[in-house]
């Protein structure tokens, strides 16, 4: 009790400060940079007349290979515990929660408001209305600024945002030929009747509908995309395969460390509990350049091993009002801040959302690209990282693509992922943007470091950015 | 009369093929002593550059001056030396040919080289040099390896696929092809030998044969390139840059995979084309693979046309005979052809065609991004196809919603049929027709850059349509009217600014038709003009731009021929005869399918206007024949009944038997004198030709290169023959006059001849082409 309120008196003096931070946020341009251990003195960045938002928690169950010990169960399963972990961390009173924002990229039809079943089935009130959103692999990112919109609007106080993904399973359709059939033959009234449609089935009837990571537009599969980006970049396999055992090597180090707290443990029914990510699996660079090109054939340069995994898995986060949160005596782990998306060619440009999004993000924010202290992007492919950082590194792309005066930058690599990405922790496409932002918000505590950067690509050549602030210790 | 003339078989697509840009005639190297390499850090070359990475030498061609590459004497020696100084070279165990030009690996030989050949022996001399030096890169000890972007014709195909592996972009600006056919030439550099080796013997006739272009996707799968490379967006560099750079490194990667033997050139087989080799294997399959194509070849160009004859023989030697025989042939043959009357006139269509891609009134001052087309038949709607898919926003408008669905869908059927062909993705289809707004109003018309109306064809409605858009449209906007016979001035008449009215005349289907005819009006301003040209150029027209007056120029060359057609018809020959001979000649449809094409009605419409304007010189046939065929519901295809009868489905169309009352009762008597089948295609020819030398007299044309490609391209005049203008010079113009005074004592004044012809007749060292 006491603690609400010192938190609750705190609160009114600082939000004047920020009120005149706001005014010299804009003037102020990189400030030298610190080590990273040393704790912050720069300004934070609420503004005036709009309510802060901040994550009080955030879980994940272990990001999967698809085809392992998820296999077996439906996508609001996987919602469902990531939802059950995050009620255990929190002890938040189902009743207090006003809204649930799930984001999932492939639907299973019978659940296709997967945020419902699985707020259902983890046992939240069934007075909270929960809705799916859906943005390729920036789903969960779109269903947490969905929440801070609604927070940030005052029509809500506490909302859960999360993401989901089963890969293990998804639907494969009987042609559309084939379903006209069936669906006619639904309204066939007679025998005969049905029996002509019946006739009319061919061979070909029988082939199935499967679902590709391909672009509608372009019917490009991304992995084919993400290695024309990298020969577009003049990115070597090489270099691919080395970001790729980085990714892998800081992953380990960070799952033995215990640094990644986000995970929270999972008992399967009918088989062991899972608290591990599994895909975790640091290799040398020698085997590596053993695999044969996944996608442009023979001499193409995405593999297997430096693209990121078809992944089972789920995360889920509890996002309030500052207010609320410290009148429930939470103690927030980070402010989310600015947030923008964009887009661009879905063709040649699919994977270079976060080249797009950084400086428009820092920009929004009054921050330059020094000022950050951790820097979350996710790894769909090495290439696309690789190719991301040159493209942000260069003038000519800034100019010609961007419509920029200049580049931005690229992040330096000792900030940047340094507990593993979507290559070696997992990729579940709906559940990806929630992992980043906490990551950010650990690693800024961890690290004492007061701005993250999140970033993400996402098919439809679209992209994400946001920042997050730690929150004052 | 939005004159529908079907596709002019072959000649649809003359090539991209051989050199766009002028070529700069660099004294040539002497051929005997090109294989003795001199010392190359002294050289200077122009055409052939050489870089070497680490054991790979990258052989550049870059033709200076032009857009593409072509093989001419200075490139080929040049690119002689390079290779002969890489075989010296024992550092290099590889190379890679590559163009500098992302837009073309080599274009085609260079036409002026050809040209420039006295004798058969002189070219047969050209092939051989080429055969020798392909055969050595064919045996070459080093693997050598085609990087192709871009265009890959005729010579540049040959060199390809003398090379041991080939790998291409996969654009739509890489395109492989033989040509040489649509120049009534054979591929002359070995190619007819090693095709058919490669590709196997069908479809080796079929890309010899037709000249058609094969996309590189297309490529791969028949086998003639072993690798594809994706296009490049941008990364640090242009996407054009990076990709061709990538191209590059992608063949560096197999020069030297094939080098030491980690690549290997041989490509797995499909075992339906393992089948088709061992059948071809086979003499007797071979035979009857001959004689097919042979007898196909012959229907459908009526021996007109030596090229495609000849490329079987060659090919049919080579396979027979063994590669010396083959090659010997080749360049005999290769020798004859050049000199043929056929491939000069397919050659002087061709630099027509070049000509007529030119805007010679400069930029215009506005670019048009925003066209209005004001009724949504098959001309507004098809202009509006064109136009769409070139990225102009296009207003479609019609007066009433059941016109304007029907032009809404037959732009989307234009476009589906390409994603049927996969040469358009259904995405790109949808963004296509996003271009496309349909309305019944004239909102949005203050934003047009340009107005193309294509309403009824009557001066009238014209007017008022005039006056109305005028009303609406901005002071820039340009307004062209899509007639092919009303006089534009008199449209233009009822104009406030005299000076931005135009006309468009375009051929119906105009997605499948090339040809652009533009005409000025003496109000007409240089702008205007531009404007209009660089339109038509964008839609991917041919363009020939003359003067107004009645007919214009196609139409009224058209008239006294279809004109003679009645004639011919009313001294009782019949239809099908009248198109078995008019085909005979060269044209690709028959005279009297082409009225029921046309439409009777419109062609009524047409020849009465002409007639008034004209007067005698377009009489022979009836009119009242047409009258009466209009009144009877005869008008042709689109009403299912002209001469022939139209049925969906039938291939076989037969006479319409309800004709016969009706050319019965206009019959004449014939005068067996002139009545011959080639007096019959000659009374329907020097009418023609007669017409065409005087627009020219009269200076609605502005030179005989835009009346030959306007007759060829528009109206279907035998392509074999060049042009009227081109067929007077090589048929002569005396001979011309004496047929005309010939059966001008028979019928009368239609056959004066002018005085153009005339004095062409009684100085024969005049031509029209030089």
């Amino acid at each position: 009790m006491s603690s609400m309120l010192s938190s609750a008196l705190r609160n009114l003096p600082v939000s004047s400060a920020w009120a005149a931070g706001a005014f010299t946020r804009s003037l102020s341009c990189s400030s030298p940079f610190q080590a990273a251990a040393q704790p912050k003195t720069k300004k934070t960045l609420g503004k005036t007349g709009v309510k802060n938002v901040v994550v009080v928690e955030g879980v994940r169950i272990p990001f999967l290979q698809s085809g392992t010990t998820y296999a077996d169960l439906m996508p609001h399963d996987l919602a469902r515990a990531a939802l059950q972990g995050l009620l255990t961390r929190t002890s938040v009173p189902r009743d207090v929660v006003d809204y649930i924002v799930y984001g999932t990229v492939i639907q299973e039809v019978k659940t296709s408001n997967v945020a419902r079943e699985a707020a259902l089935g983890a046992g939240f009130s069934d007075k909270t209305p929960a809705h799916t959103v859906t943005m390729a692999c920036i789903s969960s990112n779109q269903a947490m600024t969905t929440g801070v919109g609604m927070i940030a609007a005052g029509q809500c106080d506490v909302v859960v945002a999360g993401g989901v993904e089963l890969m293990s399973d998804v639907p494969i359709r009987h042609s559309r030929k084939m379903r006209k059939t069936m669906l006619t033959l639904n309204r066939a009234k007679t025998l005969g009747q049905k029996l002509s449609l019946i006739s009319k089935i061919r061979p070909d009837y029988f082939a199935p509908e499967l679902p590709a990571v391909a672009e509608f537009s372009t019917s490009e599969t991304m992995g084919h995309s993400a290695d024309r980006l990298a020969a577009a970049f003049g990115i070597s396999r090489l270099e691919q395969d080395e970001y790729a055992l980085r990714s892998h090597s800081l992953a380990k180090k960070a799952q033995d460390e215990g640094l990644l707290q986000d995970v929270v443990p999972f008992k399967v029914p009918g088989k062991d509990t899972v608290t591990k990510d599994n895909g975790i699996r640091p290799s040398s660079l020698e085997q590596m350049g053993k695999l044969k090109p996944a996608f442009v054939k023979p001499y193409g340069t995405v593999t297997a091993a430096n693209s990121s995994f078809l992944t089972d898995g789920a995360s889920a986060m509890l996002i309030m009002s500052e207010e609320k949160a410290l009148a429930m005596g939470y103690k927030p782990k980070a402010y989310l801040r600015d947030f923008v998306y964009v887009s661009q060619d879905p063709k040649d440009q699919l994977l270079l959302g976060p080249t797009y999004a950084t400086p428009k993000v820092l920009e929004k924010a009054g921050l330059t690209l020094s000022d950050i202290d951790v820097f979350e992007f996710h790894e769909a492919f090495a290439g696309q990282i690789l190719a991301n950082l040159k493209a942000m590194d260069s003038d000519w792309f800034a100019q010609n693509y961007m419509g920029r005066k200049a580049k931005v930058g690229a992040p330096p690599l000792d900030k940047f992922n340094t507990w593993g990405g979507s290559l070696s922790l997992g990729h579940p496409f709906g559940a990806t943007g929630c992992r980043l932002v906490i990551t950010a918000a650990h690693r800024l505590k961890k690290e004492g470091g007061q701005y993250g950067l999140v970033a993400a690509c996402a098919a439809g050549g679209q992209g994400h950015a946001m920042i997050v602030e730690l929150y004052p210790q | 009369m939005a004159a529908a003339v079907r596709a002019i078989g072959s000649l649809g697509r003359l090539p991209a093929a051989a050199r766009a840009g002028p070529t700069r005639h660099t004294p040539p190297r002497g051929y005997a002593c090109r294989n003795i390499s001199t010392s190359s850090a002294l050289q200077n070359r122009t055409h052939v550059s050489c870089d070497i990475k680490g054991d790979v030498a990258v052989v550049r061609f870059n033709t200076p001056n032009s857009k593409v590459n072509t093989l001419s004497k200075q490139l080929s020696a040049e690119f002689t030396d390079v290779m002969n100084e890489i075989w010296a070279n024992e550092a290099v165990k590889s190379a890679v040919l590559i163009s500098s030009k992302p837009g073309s690996f080599i274009a085609g030989a260079d036409l002026n080289m050809l040209e420039a050949c006295k004798t058969a022996q002189e070219v047969t001399q050209l092939s051989q040099d080429g055969q020798k030096m392909l055969e050595k890169i064919e045996h070459s000890p080093k693997p050598v390896v085609a990087a192709i972007s871009g265009s890959c014709l005729g010579g540049g195909l040959e060199v390809a696929i003398a090379c041991h592996y080939r790998v291409a972009t996969k654009d739509r600006k890489t395109v492989l092809g033989t040509p040489e056919v649509l120049l009534g030439l054979l591929p002359g550099a070995g190619g007819t030998q090693r095709l058919p080796k490669m590709v196997g013997l069908p479809a080796a006739f079929d890309m010899m044969l037709t000249g058609r272009n094969i996309r590189a996707d297309r490529a791969k799968k028949m086998g003639l390139v072993d690798q594809l490379v994706e296009p490049l967006g941008p990364g640090v560099k242009t996407p054009e840059a990076r990709t061709i750079e990538y191209l590059e490194e992608v063949a560096i990667g197999f020069a030297r995979g094939l080098a030491n033997k980690t690549v290997s050139a041989k490509r797995s087989r499909g075992l339906m084309q393992r089948l088709t080799d061992y059948a071809m294997a086979l003499p007797f399959v071979r035979q009857q693979v001959y004689k097919t194509v042979e007898s196909k070849v012959q229907k459908q160009t009526k021996g007109l046309y030596p090229a495609p004859l000849k490329i079987i023989e060659v090919v049919k030697t080579g396979l027979d005979q063994g590669n010396d025989a083959g090659y010997l042939i080749e360049a005999q043959s290769f020798g004859q052809l050049a000199v043929t009357k056929e491939s000069k006139a397919l050659m002087g269509l061709y630099h027509g065609q070049v000509h007529c891609k030119k805007n010679k009134f400069g930029t215009p001052q506005k670019e048009v991004k925003t066209l209005a087309v004001l009724g949504a038949g098959l001309m507004g709607a098809g202009i509006a196809q064109v136009s769409v898919d070139k990225g102009i926003k296009t207003i479609l408008k019609d007066t009433t919603q059941k016109g304007l669905d029907r032009g809404q869908q037959q732009v989307y059927k234009g476009l589906n049929s390409k994603v049927k062909k996969k040469s358009l993705t259904s995405f790109e289809r949808d963004s296509i027709l996003s271009n496309l707004m349909g309305q019944l109003d004239y909102k949005g018309f203050e934003k047009a850059d340009m107005v193309i109306e294509a309403v009824f064809e009557d001066i009238n409605v014209k007017h008022k349509v005039l006056k109305e858009v005028e009303a609406v449209i901005p002071a820039h906007c340009i307004f062209a009217s899509n007639t092919s016979a009303l006089p534009i001035s008199q449209i233009a008449a009822v104009s406030k600014r005299p000076e931005k009215v135009i006309g468009m005349h375009y051929f119906s289907p105009v997605d499948k038709m090339q040809l652009l005819e533009i005409i000025t009006t003496d109000k007409t301003s240089q702008d205007t003009a531009a404007s209009a040209v660089a339109v038509g150029l964008k839609q991917g027209k041919v363009v020939i731009v003359v003067k107004d007056g009645p007919g214009f120029y196609t139409t009224r060359c058209l008239g006294p021929m279809l004109s003679e057609v009645v004639r011919v018809l009313q001294e009782g020959v019949d239809p099908k005869k009248v198109d078995a001979i008019s085909t005979a000649f060269g044209f690709p449809v028959g005279a009297a399918t082409l009225i029921d094409e046309v439409g009777v009605d419109v062609a009524t419409h047409v020849a009465e206007d002409l007639g008034k304007a004209f007067g005698p010189r377009f009489g022979g046939g009836s009119i009242d024949l047409f009258k009466l065929m209009v009144q009877k519901g005869f008008l042709g295809r689109k009403a299912g009944k002209g001469f022939y009868v139209y049925q969906e489905g039938v291939k076989n169309r037969s006479v319409n038997s309800g004709m016969d009352e009706i050319l019965e009762k206009f019959r004449v008597p014939a005068n067996p004198d002139v009545c011959s089948d080639e007096d019959i295609q000659m009374r329907l020819v020097t009418r023609f030709v007669n017409e065409a030398a005087m627009c020219l007299q009269e200076g609605i044309l502005s030179n005989p290169v835009e009346g030959d490609i306007g007759a060829v391209f528009g109206l279907g005049f035998p392509p074999c023959l060049g042009g009227p203008f081109r067929f007077a010079d090589s048929y002569g113009a005396r001979q011309l006059v004496d047929k005309l005074r010939k059966y001008e004592a028979v019928y009368g004044s239609q056959f004066t001849p002018c005085q153009l012809l005339l004095d062409h007749a009684n100085s024969p060292s005049k031509k029209f082409h030089q």
